[in-house]
């Protein structure tokens, strides 16, 4: 029962960080794209002020689920860290790069610098969620082993991980194109709204295609899974999929007039993340690691541990959550800017 | 893991210490208009705006490095190092949401109502280093479990997290931190005045940092004499790591400096019963040597472990003069001292607190060697099987380096900007643009 709970809570923690961290990870790929220094500079101002301030934040939800993961479930915490360390080791280096590049960025003047380090953000933007993605692939395919001796650096690059980790990528450029469509729209700047809801359209299709093509992948590779994604889980792809169509059918009406419905696409986008996050979860319940024999009971860690996370979740959601909710609503009536400008005294 | 945790200690104390550095220039700017200080907390602001996005992602490294190399460590004990990492993860959360207020706050949020915003990260900030030293204590001080057959099987959390170690390594880190960011900000300021910019604003930026670096300093000599002693109680075999105690005995002589080869040690300065009446105030004392475990079982570099430990207490006393020196001549004339040696020395105590942290940490690291829980799993238990650790650990100085010299670097630009004036400010920070296209490009209206 508390196992169960437990597993919720760091699947929670991984909708809460796919949603707000892979809409900042989204938001490095479309500085990526945004093409040279005088034709991007609208669009990349308007994704430095929408990330500035609450990147940190929500980047925190990666440390809150690894430290979960491991205290609940320690044994499969380090057979996947046995196991995926090359591509883990590669997203952290990308999370150096993409923090400090985005960090400096700011600081430095001359326009040489400001693209190596823009560079080095938008890139990483790209890899890291791409590993992380491959990751969870192997995850989910049942190619970590449970004991650590028997590692094999390739667990990786199955077709599954692979496809897992492009759908990562599209689906960080989906979230992160919905939420500017929305600050466009809200800055009354019609041509980055246009600009954002093309992109989010298309990124939307490209994420359905690759979910569809995971999916397909998975029915021949991973009958287990298939079935609990087509029994147990179906309600949840069914939403997944309601709400990606009806995001794009949104994108496609609204393109003239009416800023009415795009308040409905950020709850519309990241419910339709966290559906496919909840589908893999349920999907696979009770089985922790795929494969091995490890379930979120035989490998939990001790009961009074468990009793412990559960606390200081609770702790978390009563501290942090009205904290989150303070950070947001300033940020949205756009009362957090201006560090730009914060040695003019 | 060394190096990246010897690279994140140091943004550490600034996440730790800066917060409260800057809200006291703040406080100040605040309740006497005094618009200098208010520039000070504006740029220091800035500052840590830096240090933090690289303070994050290193802190996020080590949480995944947990895992990519100590393998062996998280699988038996990762369920009781979770808990003071699970507390750290709220207080790092809070820490992260209140400073992305703070520090893009300066501009709309009134005065004091910026300045409470300010306030949780500095607490924040005290919560998240009780937490990690937590956790860095239980590894010296292991406790509040019950193992069967290998395997954790129950966990007392309230013990885990209120170790012995903790009691006096949290107080210990903590004051460290203050002292780190106080002296090296104090530093800057000093070098500025020794080319002749004496202003005010250079004085103030001296003086707030340096003043709670020096009045924490003889507190921080208290609590780091009383944990040696602690260490000599409850680490013996560390304890005569640090004081090249050889054999268990009393009337044990006190080495400073030498090097300790093949139980010999050479060069140093030996001053007969003063390491027993350290650890007992009696010569009496009968002092647990490193003879009392096997070969193998003893920390590995005992050279290394004792002139750091040597260097960490030596530097203290010069912080401590620096302090002294100041404190004279302001009881003298309320002044700062005018000698161009006092701010040669203000200079030197920013590094000279940075490498006394460092060498405490070597001191209490490689002292615990070779266990990385003490005397219940080996360093070697603990790490990773994959290959390719060697290959992933250049790889890491690699990035560290570069990263600590752009920091460096990026921050030696704010600098000289700010020397321009505020012409050259107004004109900073805009990716990609002429600023005065600006507003236009984006189409901003404020709210």
């Amino acid at each position: 029962m508390i196992t169960g709970l437990v597993g919720g809570i760091l699947l929670a923690g991984l909708t809460l960080y796919a949603a707000l961290g892979g809409a900042d990870f989204g938001g490095g790929l479309w500085d990526l794209l945004a093409g040279g220094y005088q034709r991007g500079r609208a669009a990349r101002q308007l994704i430095d002020d929408t990330i500035t301030p609450v990147w940190e934040a929500n980047h925190v939800w990666l440390i809150f689920i690894l430290v979960v993961f491991w205290t609940a479930f320690p044994a499969a915490f380090a057979a996947v860290m046995t196991a995926a360390a090359l591509p883990l080791w590669l997203a952290a280096f990308g999370i150096v790069l993409r923090g400090s590049g985005f960090a400096f960025r700011k600081e430095v003047e001359a326009l040489h610098w400001q693209r190596v380090f823009g560079a080095a953000f938008a890139f990483s933007s790209l890899i890291v969620p791409f590993f992380m993605g491959t990751v969870i692939g192997a995850i989910a395919s049942g190619r970590v082993p449970a004991s650590l001796a028997r590692t094999d650096l390739a667990v990786w690059t199955g077709p599954t991980s692979l496809l897992t980790g492009a759908l990562f990528v599209a689906v960080c450029a989906y979230l992160a194109a919905v939420f500017l469509t929305r600050e466009a729209s809200r800055r009354s700047d019609d041509r980055l709204r246009r600009y954002f809801a093309r992109r989010a359209a298309i990124a939307g299709a490209v994420s359905g295609a690759l979910a569809l093509a995971t999916l397909l992948e998975i029915h021949s590779s991973d009958p287990a899974l298939f079935h609990g994604l087509t029994h147990r889980a179906l309600p949840l792809v069914i939403i997944s999929a309601a709400c990606g169509i009806a995001v794009i059918a949104v994108l496609a009406t609204g393109r003239s007039h009416a800023l009415r419905p795009l308040s409905v696409l950020r709850p519309l986008s990241v419910l339709g993340v966290a559906a496919v996050v909840w589908g893999w979860g349920i999907a696979q319940y009770p089985v922790l690691l795929p494969g091995t024999g490890l379930t979120l009971t035989s490998g939990a860690a001790p009961h009074s541990i468990l009793v412990t996370v559960v606390v200081v979740f609770a702790a978390a959601v009563l501290l942090v959550g009205p904290s989150f909710l303070l950070l947001f609503s300033l940020h949205g009536r756009q009362l957090l800017e201006g560090e730009k400008q914060a040695g003019k005294g | 893991m060394a190096t990246t945790l010897g690279f994140h200690i140091i943004l550490a104390c600034f996440g730790i210490a800066f917060p409260t550095v800057v809200l006291v220039a703040e406080f100040r700017g605040l309740s006497r208009s005094d618009d200098v200080a208010m520039l000070l907390a504006r740029r220091w602001s800035q500052v840590m705006g830096v240090l933090v996005a690289v303070g994050a992602v290193t802190g996020t490294v080590l949480s995944f490095e947990m895992g990519l190399l100590w393998p062996g460590l998280m699988r038996t004990y990762g369920a009781v190092l979770g808990v003071p990492f699970g507390f750290e993860g709220i207080f790092f959360f809070l820490e992260a949401i209140f400073t992305g207020i703070y520090l893009y706050g300066w501009q709309r949020l009134p005065g004091w109502a910026h300045f409470w915003t300010g306030t949780p990260i500095a607490i924040t900030g005290l919560g998240g280093a009780v937490a990690v030293m937590a956790a860095n204590s239980w590894m010296n001080s292991p406790g509040g479990f019950t193992l069967s057959h290998g395997k954790v099987v129950a966990v007392d959390p309230w013990q885990v997290f209120f170790n012995r170690a903790s009691l006096y390594e949290t107080p210990h880190m903590i004051l460290a931190a203050y002292m780190v960011v106080g002296f090296l900000i104090a530093s800057v300021y000093a070098a500025g005045i020794l080319r002749g910019r004496r202003d005010r604003y250079h004085r103030l930026g001296f003086g707030i940092p340096f003043t709670i670096g020096a009045v924490l300093t003889p507190v921080q000599i208290f609590v780091g004499d009383t944990a040696a002693r602690a260490v000599a109680s409850q680490q013996p075999v560390k304890f005569a790591a640090i004081e090249y105690v050889t054999r268990t005995g009393r009337d044990v002589p006190e080495y400073l400096g030498g090097f300790y080869v093949n139980g010999k040690v050479y060069f140093g300065l030996r001053i007969p019963y003063a390491d027993s009446l350290l650890v007992g105030f009696r010569p009496s004392t009968r002092v647990t040597g490193l003879d009392s475990v096997a070969a193998a079982d003893r920390p590995p570099a005992l050279t290394l472990i004792h002139l750091s430990f040597d260097a960490m207490v030596g530097l203290a006393f010069l912080l401590l003069l620096a302090g002294l020196w100041a404190l004279w001549t302001w009881r003298r004339r309320r002044g700062l001292p005018r000698e161009s040696w006092f701010w040669w020395l203000g200079v030197i105590c920013g590094p000279a607190a940075l490498v006394a942290m460092e060498c405490g940490w070597i001191v209490t690291e490689v002292g615990r060697q070779p266990w990385v829980v003490y005397q219940l799993m080996t360093t070697n238990q603990a790490a990773t099987t994959n290959g390719g650790v060697i290959d992933s650990l250049t790889a890491v100085i690699i990035l560290y380096a570069v990263l600590g010299v752009t920091t460096l670097v990026i921050l030696r630009m704010l600098a000289r900007r700010w020397r321009r004036g505020p012409q050259a400010e107004a004109e900073a920070g805009v990716p990609y643009g002429p600023p005065a296209e600006r507003r236009e490009a984006t189409g901003r209206e404020p709210a």
